[in-house]
């Protein structure tokens, strides 16, 4: 038990740390990208439209 | 018949069977209580159902007419009504609990009354009765509006807000007759949280049903939250209610870890449901309410991307903060607190987003007091988002944790971001949903917005002067090495501050009743009505 517990614990403070990063960077390039700033935009009026 | 009709009846008959069978057989006479409010709730939905039935015409509702969706408004309707009657609820009896705390012979001696009842009744009460409902009702209002579909399912809509209210019921009565997992915000027992389980997966089932028949191509970000809050609510619930029963004749039952892993599953629990419940859910509400009622587009829709995902990602591994200098492993209290300093970041993210949303319209804040209720949340949200990272950091913790300082900061962000923007939707939605031109007294809605700040400001001043000086006074040492202060003492020292957190609460509750009253004449004002006939005439701009 000792040795899983030492296992899943550096597991988490290493990998789930690059893990964590990767996944931001690619909400960022999601968000970001130039791309897809008509849509984003359109999208934020979402609200005001009407039926 | 429908397949669903047929079955649901079926379901609730064999339901209210085995209510009445367990109400005979129980261990105790409160569980057989529960019981019976089972089988007899189990027959009047069978009823309601047939009788629908016979009521209803042939063919089910169209989902559009003359091309426009035929929205599905009678259970938000219910959720909204419903989310009133339990704010006044479990305000008055939060202002209950604070005057006991000051005067304790309030509780007149009855275990009913008394304090380690009664606060599991407020907590729940304006958490799950008042903000559960302003949520469900809110999300089944913007689901369908921002993809233009008739909300999913026919009885599934009535059967998560009328379920859910039950379930409000059996927890609530539960608390009174002294039913407790006595775990922090997951005090009902095994069968109310079984009962929790098929309502929540229902709900997220017609939220993602209607989400996938949207004629948007685009899902909004307000939806984003919304299910990020269903989902990871319905995840939380599972995990920290593991429990075996007794029997299933016993209202009792045993979680099947214990000692600090139980703890930190709790703790895992009680944050997220801060993180998801209190949080994502209502900030659904700020991304659709405030450009709606501002008319103004989301200021960054790119920032409420990263917004979401940065939240999601940071709040789930927040939860140890609460476990600061317990068994809990050191670099798992670390964790804790670095994830709660890095959800400074997506939560003022989010804060700036909302704000900025009034860019071009801060005018309307001085015009419009159902805008400014929801512009002072935000505002409440940025200041309890910089408080909480703050208290989560060890140093301060060791001053702040099991003092009032919590109470206070917690009640900064309950009563001034969630009570606030659910006042700002529930006054938005109710001329929306009722086809009125506006709210009954615009001056009602100013009168409550200064009542209860004024009340939110008494309440956290006076919390945080109590916590602080309970914290230091719990560590006062003399010069020979002896605790300064016995027990007591810190006791008779807060009495002060305790009244001033009664009176804030009164006025906080005061402010409630002005709505609940001009909810009720909104909706029962028959001359708005009148002019909405008019046939061109869109139902959502907001009459300025």
């Amino acid at each position: 038990m000792p040795a899983a517990y030492k296992f899943f614990a550096e597991f988490a403070q290493t990998w789930g740390l690059l893990y964590f990063v990767a996944v931001f960077l690619v909400v960022l390039v999601y968000a970001l990208a130039p791309s897809r700033k008509d849509r984003f935009d359109a999208a934020a009026r979402m609200p005001l439209q009407e039926d | 018949m429908t397949i669903g009709e047929a079955g649901s009846a079926l379901a609730f008959a064999a339901l209210a069977l085995l209510s009445i069978i367990i109400a005979a057989k129980a261990y105790a006479p409160e569980y057989a209580f529960h019981a019976y409010l089972f089988a007899a709730a189990s027959v009047a939905a069978v009823f309601a159902i047939v009788n629908r039935y016979y009521e209803r015409p042939a063919a089910l509702p169209a989902q559009t007419i003359n091309g426009k969706p035929n929205y599905n408004l009678g259970p938000v309707k219910f959720a909204t009504i419903a989310s009133v009657f339990w704010g006044v609820a479990g305000f008055t009896i939060g202002l209950l609990i604070a005057t006991q705390l000051a005067f304790p012979a309030l509780n007149f001696d009855t275990s009913w009354l008394s304090f380690g009842r009664m606060r599991p009744l407020h907590t729940s009460a304006v958490i799950f009765a008042f903000g559960g409902n302003v949520l469900i009702g809110s999300s089944f209002y913007v689901v369908q509006r921002t993809c233009r579909a008739r909300l999913a399912g026919d009885i599934a809509p009535w059967f998560v807000v009328l379920g859910y209210n039950f379930f409000i019921i059996i927890a609530g009565t539960g608390y009174l007759l002294g039913i407790t997992q006595g775990k922090e915000y997951a005090e009902p027992e095994w069968y109310a949280d079984l009962w929790l389980t098929i309502v929540w997966v229902t709900y997220l089932l017609v939220f993602l049903g209607t989400v996938m028949r949207r004629k948007e191509p685009h899902i909004y970000v307000a939806n984003w939250f919304y299910l990020g809050f269903i989902l990871t609510i319905a995840v939380l619930h599972l995990g920290n209610n593991a429990t075996i029963p007794v029997s299933i004749f016993s209202p009792k039952s045993y979680i099947v870890w214990s000692g600090v892993q139980d703890a930190l599953v709790q703790w895992w629990y009680g944050h997220n449901a801060v993180g998801f419940f209190l949080t994502a859910g209502f900030l659904a509400i700020m991304y659709y309410f405030i450009p709606k009622r501002a008319e103004r587009p989301v200021y960054s829709y790119r920032l409420s991307i990263v917004h979401f995902w940065a939240l999601i990602f940071t709040y789930i591994w927040a939860g140890p903060h609460h476990l600061h200098y317990t068994a809990l492993p050191d670099w798992a209290q670390t964790l804790g607190m670095v994830f709660s300093v890095i959800l400074w970041m997506p939560s003022w993210g989010g804060m700036i987003n909302g704000l900025m949303t009034l860019s071009g319209a801060w005018d309307k804040l001085r015009t419009d007091p159902v805008l400014r209720l929801m512009v002072v949340s935000v505002a409440f949200y940025g200041m309890a988002t910089f408080e909480g990272p703050l208290m989560s950091v060890k140093a301060v913790n060791s001053l702040s944790h099991y003092t009032d300082w919590t109470i206070g900061h917690v009640h900064s962000g309950a009563l001034g971001w969630v009570a606030y923007v659910s006042f700002g939707a529930i006054y938005c939605l109710v001329p929306w949903l009722w086809n009125k031109k506006e709210l009954y007294s615009m001056k009602a809605v100013s009168w409550h917005f200064w009542i209860s700040t004024l009340g939110i400001v008494l309440y956290i001043s006076s919390m945080w002067v109590a916590g602080i000086l309970q914290g230091l006074m719990w560590r006062a040492y003399t010069s020979l090495g002896f605790l300064e202060y016995s027990f007591i003492e810190t006791v008779e020292a807060m009495h002060p501050f305790y009244i001033i957190r009664a009176l804030g609460g009164a006025l906080f509750v005061a402010g409630s009743l002005i709505m609940a009253w001009n909810v009720w004449k909104t909706i029962t004002t028959a001359e708005a009505a009148e002019e909405e006939v008019l046939p061109a005439q869109p139902a959502l701009i907001a009459a300025e």
